[in-house]
């Protein structure tokens, strides 16, 4: 538990489009870094929680990220499941934008 | 009021029944709902049985769609090992195998489909390995040995993905199609193309174009003789050469039957009481001109089960669903948004590395289907813009189909 609560730098919030998503690794986790059309940033878990493919890979459609396996689809705002093939929720984390910086708080 | 109108009654629990019994509860529906599946366990996943379950270790468990939690938390009776043999519409019941008889209000049939028969000269019925269920599976698993060689029969998908499991797991393959190349429904000939020379690099033989004369025991092993005169010596035979649906029970209480259980677009047969949906029926698909089609794919089979219980309540609501399919063969998925024969013109996006991506286009120019082979990372978002623009009826502009660099979202 080396990073718990420890703020860690992403990427620059230039670096994702409003209404996409960007695949970040860290410490041999997957996380998926979402920018919502609203221009709010948020994090979850990075893989599917179906077939455990990752999350980045896939289409964000307003607060919706879709999976580009099956198309499941979770709230990446709340991480919620939102109907099958996936029924396990994705893991949340807090994010926040300083200096023009993407981090998010691990642990 | 009939007794058992409070009773939904869903014969077949595949992927399509399972999703509906669910969507049911998710309704709102307070009756009873009883699952009757002819399997001998509660419904599964069927698309992992030619990938991962082939290829794993160890012979994983069946990839359950309702745990026995689920199941009791929506109060969905499930009768597994039990076959529905008759309807009798009249009575508003229908009849198990075993005897009993359940009242229904409401039917709905989602027997699914069955791997259709090979028939030729000299074959061992008992000596052909099919593959439709986990059953089916796990005896597959004991023919896809290292240093064994199997003779696949069939060039579609379950066989395709068949031939790839067997290479990963070291076991020789050669693959006969009668057909003059792969995977002749539904797929353009490029993508069909790049697929068998994915499966020449892996070092199957393919042989396209032949028949199948007769088959000869030889101890163990067989030989099936070809149309063209060559000889394929084998220790174990696999056939995939399509699925039939299982229509038995609407034909024989009188429902109509055209490639599937005919239902509406509401997935409605003729008898008010009685839906149909997944691989079993066949309906009108408004974004093709109302032409009657049948899928065996599995999002359908989930979208159909859930519209189907929303209308067994009564919603009244049109399938439009855009047709969607995938196939995983090595480390390549193959997807197909839309009907590619309804196009007259194809446009290709070239995004490098082997990937292809082609746009079918009706004479107005409309976007009716979207066909791509690459890693699934590279595809899937392309083809999920390409299925909305379908479902809006879209006319997009070629030339910025074709360029990479013009973004597909910007298109919406
Ligand atoms: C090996 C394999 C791989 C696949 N891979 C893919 C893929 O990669 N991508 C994709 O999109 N699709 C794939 N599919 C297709 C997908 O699995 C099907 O479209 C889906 O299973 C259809 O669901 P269904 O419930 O309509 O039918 P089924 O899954 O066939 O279920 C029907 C059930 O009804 C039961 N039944 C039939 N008659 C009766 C009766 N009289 N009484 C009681 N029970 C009855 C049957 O025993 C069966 O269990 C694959 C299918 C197979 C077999
Ligand atoms: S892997 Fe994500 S929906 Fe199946």
């Amino acid at each position: 538990m080396s990073h718990a609560n420890a703020w860690i730098e992403v990427c620059a919030a230039d670096d994702i489009d409003e209404e996409d998503v960007l695949r970040f690794d860290h410490a041999h986790q997957t996380y998926a870094i979402y920018r919502s059309p609203d221009d709010v940033f948020y994090a979850t878990d990075g893989l599917c929680t179906h077939e455990h493919v990752h999350l980045a890979d896939g289409l964000v459609m307003d607060h919706i990220i879709e999976c580009p396996k099956h198309n499941g689809r979770f709230d990446y705002r709340t991480g919620q499941a939102k109907g099958a093939p996936v029924c396990i929720n994705l893991k949340t984390y807090p994010v926040k934008v300083e200096a023009g910086k993407v981090l998010i708080q691990l642990g | 009021m009939r007794e058992s109108a409070e009773d939904i009654v869903i014969v077949g629990a595949g992927e399509t029944g399972a999703r509906a019994a669910a969507a049911l509860r998710e309704n709102g529906w307070a009756g009873t709902v009883t699952l009757v599946g002819h399997e001998p366990r509660a419904p599964y996943e069927r698309p992992p049985l030619s990938k991962a379950v082939m290829v794993a270790a160890e012979a994983p468990q069946p990839p359950y769609i309702l745990s026995a939690e689920r199941l009791r938390e929506n109060d969905i009776t499930l009768l597994t090992g039990c076959a529905v043999t008759r309807i009798d519409r009249a009575a508003h019941a229908v009849e198990l195998a075993d005897g009993r008889r359940l009242g229904y209000g409401r039917l709905l049939l989602a027997t699914g489909c069955s791997a259709r028969r090979l028939a030729v000269p000299g074959a061992d019925p008992g000596r052909l390995h099919y593959l439709r269920t986990y059953d089916d599976a796990l005896a597959l698993r004991e023919q896809l040995r290292p240093d064994r060689h199997v003779a696949i029969v069939g060039g579609g998908f379950i066989g395709l993905e068949l031939a790839a499991s067997a290479r990963s797991r070291g076991c020789g393959v050669t693959l006969i199609e009668a057909g003059p190349r792969l995977l002749m429904r539904g797929v353009p000939a490029d993508i069909a193309a790049a697929v068998a020379a994915r499966h020449q690099a892996a070092g199957v033989t393919l042989k396209p174009g032949v028949g199948i004369e007769r088959v000869e025991p030889a101890g163990t092993r067989q030989v099936l003789v070809l149309s063209d005169g060559s000889r394929v010596e084998c220790d174990g035979i696999v056939v995939g050469i399509g699925a039939a649906p299982n229509t038995e029970l609407a034909a024989h209480s009188g429902l109509a039957i055209d490639n599937g259980v005919a239902v509406d677009a509401r997935l409605a047969t003729a008898d008010p009481d009685i839906f149909a949906a997944g691989d079993c029926c066949s309906f009108p698909h408004p974004l093709y001109d109302g032409r009657r089609i049948r899928l065996e794919a599995w999002r359908n089979a989930q979208d159909q089960g859930a519209l189907a219980a929303r209308n067994l309540l009564g919603a009244g609501e049109d399938y439009t669903a855009v047709p969607w399919f995938w196939s995983d063969q090595y480390e390549l998925t193959l997807q197909i948004a839309g009907l590619p024969d309804a196009g007259v013109h194809t446009v290709a996006r070239p995004l490098g590395d082997g990937v292809q991506l082609n746009f079918h286009l009706a004479a107005d120019g409309r976007l009716v289907a979207a066909s791509s082979i690459g890693p699934n990372a590279k595809i899937a978002k392309e083809i999920r813009v390409a299925e909305m623009l379908i479902a809006r009826r879209a006319q997009p502009d070629a030339n910025a189909l074709a360029a990479p660099e013009v973004k597909l979202k910007s298109l919406l």
